[in-house]
């Protein structure tokens, strides 16, 4: 279970330190880019159903943040 | 000429002075190599996890440092308005009303977000139909936020503020965001305090407080050009009135007419929560996307939940998109809870709340997008119309329904239900 | 010195210049030559840009789907109509796999300078494009002058300085 976040991390930090270019080129981001490709394209829907479900379960938090896109400079 | 760095296994001439170090000085008439040192000394070794986590907070920290001013590479979100009514309707309660959003850039570096969310609610619940009266009550919520860009992070401040007769929540919220590595890894921290004041709607002077940390980690990582992964890890502490006042729980009662009687819940007065979710999303080959979500939770109560979750988003011709989900959640019992205590109090905190129950929900959902403003119009780039239907159904397995009487205390039918969930909005972009 | 700080530090220092080299934000000023290249263009025929030896080039990497490329495109058609009587020229390389999207948004926004299809990404791996947008000048000799990354509304004066300043010469 601990596998996986640690080896994000790691291709996170081995990309920081140069050892690894970024593998995924700008020119090649279209389909990041693309709306149907984000978490959450809508926050108002996103916040409702957080609220609805964290109202009713005793589960709570880490339910999102941000990423990917068209990593424009 | 020995090639060899360092002399392991060779003799050298004892008479000859080495500098410490072993450097060899231009002009010297060395001959020599200089001895074998390990990098450490004898007897301190550097774990490979010392050594990455030392090189990568040089590297972070020089990083961010250089590079967040050199490299501006993260871009603020578009101009933006939408309009939410929203709809829940099961097990008796039925909350409606709007949530309306609104964000503007000033400039290329802030954006000013705002919100307001209103839920007008008509409860006859199980909870209040066998302990109180149906009541009908509005609670509405106001807040916004601050995003700040500088290089190719984002730093937000935020405050949201509900009310309602007899509950009052403040949330200060600071988060930050950080596009590195080439905009392939997002970096998100944040942090909220909350500050609550719990009061009765029956009893004027009632009033109790709550404190709340909320601390919020997250990676996002591209990982090829059609698939994205993020982790989010979220820690919460809460300290103070915990508890539902007008919540009691159920113990066996020889000399009630139902055999069991009610009385105050107690709860511990703290509670920290731990929850971790990995979720990833996938490009097909022909325009659409998948995704999966997997969050475990537990908590200081005792509760341990798990929650799955998979999409599939598919654009048709015309504008129109097609999005269904289906969610599936299971929790455990809070260490405290009980359908039916054998007397009051047959323990230090005792608790009825379904909500920290052992159950399931789940849930199916369908959404369906329709592009209104295709190529813009006037001072709107794009538009769309949604309108998204949920149905979960709350499976419980140690709390009953209590409104069936006749039985034995304790044998009533496990209680389930289902609710729908509507949601009709429109969103603009400028 | 210890031989433990030494090794942090020469670590330090490799770490620090593999992270400037792999991110290769020090954009600035070279004088390789520009590769050459032949693209279709929007009008049909083949475009090389070894064509345009003589003139001032500025060639711009740009996609559909990126915010600030869409946003400096019109005051690039502004910058080509300018100057182009005195031997200058815009060109517009457009990174998509797939170029419908990018021709439909030329034709709401149409520009007055040509636009190149790199559908096969080999212009964009010839110039090593880690930015988007990503703008190189060359000049009359066909020798790469300078690389801008990125675009923020007000960086067009940028362009507009390299721009005179390499007409003049």
């Amino acid at each position: 279970m601990m596998r996986l976040p640690s080896l994000l991390l790691i291709s996170a930090l081995l990309t920081a330190c140069g050892w690894i270019e970024p593998w995924v080129k700008p020119y090649e981001r279209a389909h990041l880019a693309d709306p149907i490709m984000s978490f959450s394209p809508d926050p108002v829907s996103s916040a409702y159903i957080k609220h609805v479900y964290e109202s009713r379960e005793g589960a709570r938090g880490a339910s999102g943040s941000g990423g990917g896109g068209c990593g424009c400079n | 000429m020995i090639n060899r760095k360092c002399a392991k296994g060779v003799k050298q001439d004892p008479k000859t002075p080495f500098p410490s170090g072993g450097r060899l000085e231009s002009g010297d008439h060395y001959t020599l190599l200089p001895p074998c040192v390990s990098p450490l000394p004898k007897g301190e070794e550097i774990s490979l996890y010392h050594f990455v986590c030392y090189v990568f907070t040089a590297s972070l920290g020089l990083y961010l440092l250089l590079f967040s001013v050199v490299t501006a590479a993260a871009v603020l979100p578009e101009d933006r308005a939408d309009a939410l009514y929203h709809s829940y309707e099961g097990g008796g309660v039925e909350i409606t009303g709007p949530s309306l959003l609104v964000l503007k850039k000033f400039g290329q570096s802030v954006a000013v977000t705002g919100n307001f969310y209103v839920d007008s609610v008509s409860s006859a619940s199980i909870d209040v139909v066998t302990t109180a009266s149906p009541y009908s009550e509005e609670r509405t919520e106001y807040s916004g936020s601050i995003e700040y860009l500088h290089g190719n992070s984002v730093m937000s401040l935020s405050y949201a503020n509900s009310t309602e007769n007899d509950y009052d929540a403040n949330t200060a919220s600071f988060g930050i965001s950080m596009d590195m590595f080439g905009n392939m890894t997002t970096l998100n921290l944040g942090y909220s305090h909350g500050w609550d004041t719990v009061g009765r709607s029956d009893i004027a002077e009632f009033s109790e407080e709550v404190r709340r940390h909320n601390y919020r980690l997250g990676v996002s990582q591209v990982i090829t050009k059609d698939m994205i992964l993020e982790m989010n890890y979220e820690g919460i502490t809460d300290e103070g009135f915990l508890r539902n006042p007008y919540r009691q729980v159920r113990f066996l009662d020889a000399s009630a007419p139902k055999g069991y009687s009610y009385d105050e819940e107690l709860y511990p007065n703290t509670r920290t929560s731990s929850a971790v979710t990995l979720r990833a999303k996938h490009y097909l080959p022909w325009r659409a996307a998948v995704s999966g979500e997997y969050r475990f939770f537990a908590d200081t109560w005792g509760i341990d939940a798990h929650t799955f979750k998979v999409g599939y988003t598919h654009p048709l011709s015309g504008g129109l998109l097609l999005e269904g989900n289906v969610r599936h959640y299971t929790q455990t019992a809070a260490d405290f809870y009980g359908d039916l205590f054998p007397f009051y109090p047959s323990q230090n905190f005792l608790a009825r709340d379904k909500e920290l129950s052992t159950f399931t929900s789940n849930t199916l959902g369908i959404k369906v997008s329709y592009d209104v403003v295709k190529n813009g119009w006037r001072a709107i780039d794009k538009g769309s119309i949604n309108l998204a239907y949920d149905m979960i159904w709350f499976d419980y397995e140690d709390f009953r329904d209590a409104r069936v009487t006749g039985v034995t205390p304790g044998t009533e039918p496990l209680y389930s239900f289902s609710a729908g969930v509507l949601q009709l909005y429109l969103s603009l972009w400028f | 010195m210890r031989i433990r700080t030494m090794k942090m530090m020469k670590f330090l220092a490799g770490a620090m210049t593999a992270a400037l080299l792999a991110t290769g934000v020090v954009a600035g000023v070279s004088d390789a030559p520009a590769p050459d290249f032949t693209l279709k263009s929007d009008n049909g025929k083949n475009l090389k840009l070894s064509e345009h030896r003589g003139d001032v080039v500025l060639i711009n990497f740009w996609a559909s789907w990126c915010g600030p490329c869409r946003q400096e495109m019109p005051l690039l058609s502004e910058l080509h109509d300018k100057y182009k009587a005195l031997g200058f020229t815009v060109l517009g390389v457009n990174v998509e796999q797939d170029s419908d999207e990018a021709k439909k948004l030329l034709k709401e926004m149409p520009v007055t300078f040509p636009v190149l299809f790199d559908n096969d990404s080999t212009v964009s791996k010839q110039y090593d494009v880690n930015a988007m947008p990503s703008t190189v000048l060359v000049d009359r000799d066909g020798k790469m002058r300078y690389l801008h990354k990125g675009y923020k509304p007000g960086e067009e004066e940028i362009y507009l300085e390299m721009v005179r300043s390499l007409i003049r010469e």
